[in-house]
């Protein structure tokens, strides 16, 4: 629905009643991540912790989404159990398009839940029901009685958490629709603190378009370029998981707790290994027609007979990064293996798997022993790593409760910081060079997907740390736009300035049309201000020692290079909070 | 006379295209329910999609439901959709046995006109508008063509 304020459903959950607030900012804002930043500051308690019940969670989309293609995803904003400061986590499934026709423009959870509940919202609908019988289930399981308790199917999305997220563990996801996720930062612990098993979107209202020939025209235009030309193709061929030989050919695949970036073994886990051997099918988010969701087989034998069960578990260039190269895990379906464990117990996938390739390393150097690990992680046993991820997401003792907290609150405690590779979170699966380094560790989301610092990297081999910083800063605002939107980022080619400035004109937004360079900025100030005043220090931010020991195709990482980034990068990011002039210069 | 049909939907990926475009070009609407085909997975994404939409009926329950004429037999299958005459009474969507008629909040029934304005939106080429003598089912299988 077009419209020059934002629809809002509050929902105070220790009631289980809800308001709709009318909220201002459209024209300041858009809508996604600015909007996810304008209600932290409405809801929020910048100085309570992440587990007050007070704090949001905001699931907020944007003023394209569902008008046209890739306009597919929804941006989750809540303060973080990993750092207790403001976070924000993107999604896509059927959650941004369910919202859309639940007439919402974000949903917002205020309060704790008296006891393990389930919040239903639609356009004509709002329920908050008690299933303490779906606490401790998987996702596997909870999802299937979800979908038996509860009506829409098909035009809604499921969002549930798992054991992980039940346990506090600051690396639990939440699971969107079965094969998408608020991976990072812990917002499946955000919800479970709040006693929310599952969230179910019922999408089923409707809005009246635009009169005349000019809105369907331009959808088509846009259609067309997304579907028609060749842009597209790398994420619904092979899908991200193409980038593993490639990043593992130019050195920048980090393999075995970033010990090497470079292995001959990669075959067994490459984009074309996965999609001859393993992939069974493709997906979509609703309303995009690249279907980049690469859906493989998991398959167990049960019995000594030839007995299987088998089960259907996504794969990306992530997830495979995080539990094959990482792990030492070098055969596509012990992969596969893996992130069906992790799906299971609802973690982030990228979380759990370097945070378990650190517990590795430092199995085999003495700073932890079994008596901690409570089993011989050794890289490559993919079985081993299986039982160690049920061991986080449940907790299991001191070591494994410290671990899920965070890689870094484990090494501080145990020793092995220095080999802990953590970029504000756990890293991403990009060893490109010190500027991806840097824009990770200090980039808002702590995502590859902040800005592209691992392009940066592949096609930049100077030391201009201006330069660099400059890149980062203006990149990084542009998809702030974006994720306002709110655009699936895979699209971000096709979504120039120019082409979002026609779709928000078709569809009746001419104010934020004409303005988006000042919006962008607007909504990058607004970010960085909500993350400093729940307590971010950018300054603050180290880089362990083994992101300087890696070789890249550049060569070895040059630290002091590195270090002159991050404080240039630091040093940006605080002018922007002040409002000083962003300009490249 | 053409009638939509679904022989590839073993090949959807559930992005809703299909249903947006009808939507949008024939009911001038934002809306994945008020369109002609809608998607649904049957029991969760993992065991895929299927299409709720017109099988082209010859002999249309939904127009010898009608009490008022709004619907009436299509030539080649389906109906032909008077709105005019329509007063929402719903009595068509209960008719349909594969549930291929919404109806809106207000009883306002969205059926399938055959028009195959959504066919190019779907991008995997699960939907195909197919030529009819005297009315199939739609996504029927068809024998092959065996030389004489």
């Amino acid at each position: 629905m077009i419209r020059d304020f934002f629809r809002v459903l509050v929902v105070d959950l220790a009631s289980g009643k809800g308001k709709v607030a009318k909220v201002s900012g459209r024209e300041e804002v858009a809508g996604g991540s600015g909007l996810g930043a304008l209600l932290f500051a409405k809801y929020g308690k910048a100085d309570k912790p992440w587990d007050d019940p007070e704090q949001p969670v905001i699931f907020a989309i944007g003023p394209l989404t569902g008008y046209f293609p890739l306009m597919s995803k929804t941006v989750a904003a809540f303060k973080s159990p990993y750092h207790d400061q403001y976070a924000e986590s993107h999604a896509g499934g059927r959650s941004a398009l369910a919202l859309r026709f639940a007439d919402l423009d974000a949903l917002v959870l205020t309060g704790r839940a008296s006891s393990p509940s389930a919040l239903v919202v639609g356009s004509r609908h709002l329920e908050l029901k008690e299933v303490h019988y779906l606490w401790g289930l998987d996702i596997q399981e909870s999802g299937k009685l979800l979908r038996r308790m509860f009506k829409g199917s098909g035009h809604r999305s499921i969002l549930r958490i798992g054991p992980a997220g039940e346990n506090n563990s600051a690396m639990a996801g939440i699971n969107v629709d079965t094969y998408r996720h608020f991976g990072r930062l812990g917002g499946g612990a955000a919800l479970g603190a709040k006693n929310v098993k599952a969230i179910v979107i019922i999408g089923d209202g409707s809005f009246p378009l635009m009169e005349g020939k000019d809105y369907p025209k331009l959808f088509e235009s846009v259609y067309q370029k997304l579907t028609a030309t060749d842009m597209m193709q790398k994420y619904h061929n092979l899908g991200t998981p193409v980038n593993v030989a490639i990043l593992n050919e130019q050195k920048a695949l980090p393999w075995r707790n970033l010990q090497a970036t470079t292995d001959p073994n990669v075959h067994g886990i490459t984009g074309e290994r996965f999609a001859e051997t393993a992939l069974l099918r493709n997906a979509a988010c609703a309303g995009c027609p690249v279907g980049c969701i690469h859906i493989g087989f998991s398959r167990e034998r049960f019995h000594t007979d030839y007995r299987y069960f088998y089960r259907q578990v996504s794969y990306d260039h992530e997830p495979i990064f995080a539990t094959g190269s990482m792990l030492g895990v070098t055969d596509c379906f012990a992969v596969l293996d893996i992130i069906d464990v992790i799906e299971q117990m609802g973690l982030d996938v990228m979380s759990a798997g370097v945070a378990l390739a650190w517990a590795t390393e430092a199995l085999e150097k003495g700073v932890v022993t079994e008596k901690e690990t409570l089993l011989p992680l050794k890289f490559g046993q993919h079985q081993t790593y299986e039982e160690a991820l049920r061991h986080l997401a449940f907790g299991v003792n001191d070591f494994y409760r410290l671990l899920t907290q965070g890689t870094l609150k484990a090494a501080a405690h145990y020793g092995g910081a220095d080999f802990a590779c953590v970029l504000g979170q756990e890293m991403a699966g990009y060893a490109t060079g010190e500027v991806f380094f840097a824009s990770q560790a200090l980039g808002l989301r702590h995502s590859h997907l902040d800005s592209a610092g691992y392009n940066y990297d592949q096609t930049h081999r100077d030391k201009d740390v201006g330069q660099a910083v400059d890149f980062l800063i203006k990149d990084e605002a542009s998809r702030a736009f974006l994720t306002s939107m709110v655009a699936c980022l895979f699209a971000r080619g096709v979504y120039t300035e120019e082409l979002l400035g026609e779709c928000l004109q078709v569809v009746g937004y001419a104010a934020l049309a004409d303005n988006i360079g000042a919006v962008s900025r607007n909504i990058q100030k607004l970010r960085w201000q909500t993350r400093i005043t729940t307590g971010f220090n950018p300054a603050g931010v180290s880089i362990p020692k083994r992101f300087t020991e890696v070789t890249t195709r550049k060569g070895k990482v040059d630290g002091e290079f590195l270090l002159a980034l991050k404080g240039a990068y630091a040093r940006r990011i605080l002018a922007i909070t002040h409002g000083e002039d962003l300009s490249p210069g | 006379m053409k009638i939509l049909t679904t022989p590839r939907l073993e090949r959807c990926i559930g992005c809703h295209s299909c249903s947006l475009a009808c939507a949008r070009l024939v009911h001038q609407r934002l809306s994945w329910d008020l369109a002609g085909i809608r998607i649904a997975s049957s029991g969760g994404l993992s065991t895929g999609f299927e299409a709720r939409t017109c099988l082209a009926c010859t002999q249309a329950p939904c127009a010898l439901a009608c009490p008022t004429g709004a619907y009436s037999q299509r030539r080649g299958g389906g109906v032909i959709v008077r709105k005019n005459l329509c007063i929402c009474c719903g009595e068509c969507a209960r008719a349909c046995p594969v549930d291929a008629i919404y109806l809106d909040p207000t009883g306002d029934p969205f059926v399938c006109l055959h028009c195959g304005k959504c066919v190019p939106f779907c991008p995997h080429d699960c939907l195909e508008m197919k030529e009819v003598a005297g009315g199939s089912l739609a996504g029927k299988a068809e024998a092959p063509e065996v030389a004489a």
